[in-house]
């Protein structure tokens, strides 16, 4: 089809607000990884913007030193690897039951789940149940309350419903319970939405420093995400952080190139990394399942 | 005789309901976790809401604590801080309706223009991504190039001119709203796009096929195809959005707007239960200002919603 000038000068224009959004969306990571690559006493002078002037690895090595910033990462890890999986199973498994129209209470249990999507009690009284059950301190309450979530199973649910009787019934005729042809036939056919579902949850897993900010108070238990929040809000967290740890202390002294600046900016980028590596890999399956969650939320 | 047969058929039918559900036992087995969670993690807070009308005490409990019917909502209006509070609110949440509501939109008109193929992917791969960063990422992304010494931004606005002396963006009050808009809109525009780009692909092309032929030009094409197809599920979204707007936002509040001096325009309703209730530990006072939220909010999604129904377009 032949474009006319007014066509032209559209698209041209469309290309320029993509190019310019493109930038925008991509500098605030660019400048930190510039700066996390620079000597951090050279990015005091400022003027660090694309490219590192004095390159140099030891705010990572720094980093990677850190045995405090080491434990924060540890923690993270261990809460997305526990957390995303007991998500799933639990939510799978729910969904699972919810999608078998034979259910007895099938639809009284929909609106008890509709119901906490439109009325929830608030900060105050789940901070209050949560303290009663004994979660205060607890590596588990950054599990426990997340582990449902209503939202996920509906999602879930209607890609089940959609998948083709024929397999299951055929798994039944074999003599599988439901807990069999979930595991055997459902599971194997479901890849696409257990890792859509299973990324959203492992990165709110991972993002979530507000959980551990206000129900734990021992250092030890903290996520990274919370430790970089403490660290981004005062300047004083860094060098008790450094102050309390050995190994960081001679080291900060033998390069004196390491400031809080190129640290922070530093453990920005690793805290970041692991999505950026994930996430590709799984776009394409996540624009169904938010299509599917769009759709019937 | 009626009777007796009546109890009959429903001893019948009480025992085929029983059999019924000893043939579906691992189905029930598989919702009963869920189930006890959901009423643990979501109904025992709702219960919870009551303390809302008590002197809460954390060591007497519910059961102990005296009942003092609306003082803390009372307290709560009559606070100084009320109407700032409120205010700020309702800004917030409006600038990122105005906002934050129309860009993933247009972003999808405009990809849908888009016909190299590789651009189109890299402009999508790129824009989801801060969807996926946290708020402690991006607050500290916002430190960084906002920053009064040697922060991008004011470099670039030094270089260019437009200013003299460096500006302290985070620090001075009549930046926040903008800032904490754009944060948003550059957070979540690209992801935000993905279902109207769904929607926009399901469009028949020979609707656009025959436009052409009739003369239309790209630009009217979008206004008089693509715009009208979407509208539905705009709807939808628009419903959601009225319904959310009490809810202004917290953690990038509560991260951006964390400079002493900004928070006669930080303060939300959100942050301001945070503050009272986590901080201060006014529980029963925080959870009267949370659930008069809470209300509000519900009120909104109804009303929103009967509104769209009118226009062909609702959650239900």
């Amino acid at each position: 089809m032949k474009l006319t000038r007014g066509d032209k000068t559209f698209i041209s224009l469309i290309y320029f607000f993509l190019i310019l959004l493109l930038f925008a969306a991509f500098y605030p990571f660019w400048n930190a990884l510039a700066i996390s690559l620079n000597s951090g006493t050279d990015t005091a002078h400022g003027g660090v913007t694309f490219w590192p002037r004095d390159f140099t690895f030891d705010n990572y090595l720094f980093v990677l030193k850190n045995d405090a910033l080491l434990h924060g990462f540890m923690i993270s890890v261990i809460r997305v690897a526990a957390g995303t999986v007991l998500s799933l199973f639990f939510t799978g498994l729910f969904a699972y039951a919810m999608s078998k129209k034979i259910l007895i209470g099938r639809k009284a249990i929909m609106i008890y789940c509709i119901f906490t999507m439109v009325f929830s009690g608030g900060l105050i009284p789940a901070f209050i149940v949560n303290r009663n059950l004994g979660l205060m301190d607890n590596f588990w309450v950054m599990i426990i309350p997340s582990i449902v979530s209503v939202w996920n199973m509906i999602v879930f649910r209607t890609f089940f419903e959609e998948l083709p009787p024929e397999m299951e019934e055929s798994a039944k005729m074999d003599g599988c319970g439901y807990f069999g042809t979930f595991f055997r036939v459902i599971l194997p056919l479901s890849k696409p939405v257990f890792a859509t579902l299973g990324l959203f949850t492992a990165v709110y897993h991972w993002n979530d420093w507000f959980t551990a900010s206000i129900y734990i108070n021992n250092q030890n238990l903290k996520p990274i995400q919370t430790i970089l929040q403490q660290v981004l809000s005062s300047t004083v967290m860094m060098e008790q952080m450094v102050n309390s740890n050995a190994s960081a202390q001679e080291f900060m002294q033998r390069t004196r190139s390491v400031t809080n600046k190129s640290i922070t900016m530093t453990t920005m980028i690793v805290a970041t990394l692991p999505i950026v590596c994930v996430y590709p890999f799984l776009q394409k399956y996540f624009v169904k399942g938010v299509m599917i969650g769009a759709v019937k939320g | 005789m009626r009777t007796a047969t009546n109890k009959s058929t429903i001893y019948k039918r009480e025992r085929g309901k029983l059999y019924e559900l000893s043939r579906q036992w691992e189905l029930q087995v598989m919702v009963l976790p869920a189930v006890i969670l959901i009423f643990i993690f979501s109904y025992l807070p709702m219960y919870g809401v009551l303390m809302a009308f008590q002197d809460y005490n954390i060591f007497e409990g519910m059961a102990n604590s005296p009942w003092v019917g609306l003082k803390h909502f009372e307290m709560f209006f009559q606070s100084p801080e009320f109407s700032n509070v409120m205010r700020n609110t309702i800004v917030i949440s409006l600038l990122k309706l105005c906002i934050g509501f129309p860009a993933p939109i247009i972003l999808a008109l405009f990809l849908n223009e888009v016909n190299r193929m590789w651009f189109k992917r890299l402009t999508q791969t790129v824009s989801y991504l801060p969807h996926f960063m946290s708020w402690v990422i991006i607050s500290g992304f916002a430190a960084s190039i906002l920053a009064v010494d040697n922060g991008s931004l004011n470099l670039l606005l030094e270089k260019t001119g437009l200013i003299d002396e460096p500006i302290n963006f985070l620090s001075t009050s009549k930046y926040f709203w903008v800032i904490l808009a754009s944060a948003n809109v550059w957070k979540e525009i690209g992801f935000s796009s993905i279902v109207y780009l769904a929607a926009i692909a399901s469009i028949d092309p020979q609707i656009y096929e025959a436009a052409a032929v009739d003369g239309a030009s790209r630009f009217k094409r979008m206004f008089i195809i693509t715009i009208p197809s979407i509208m539905p599920i705009v709807m939808v979204f628009f419903v959601l959005a009225i319904g959310n707007l009490l809810s202004a936002g917290f953690e990038d509040i509560l991260l951006l707007g964390s400079s002493p001096v900004v928070q006669d325009v930080a303060q939300v309703i959100d942050t301001y239960v945070y503050k009272y209730g986590i901080q201060s530990s006014r529980l029963s006072y925080a959870t009267a200002v949370g659930l008069f939220k809470s209300a509000i909010s519900v009120v909104l999604l109804f009303g929103a919603n009967k509104m769209a129904r009118k226009y062909g377009g609702g959650l239900w």
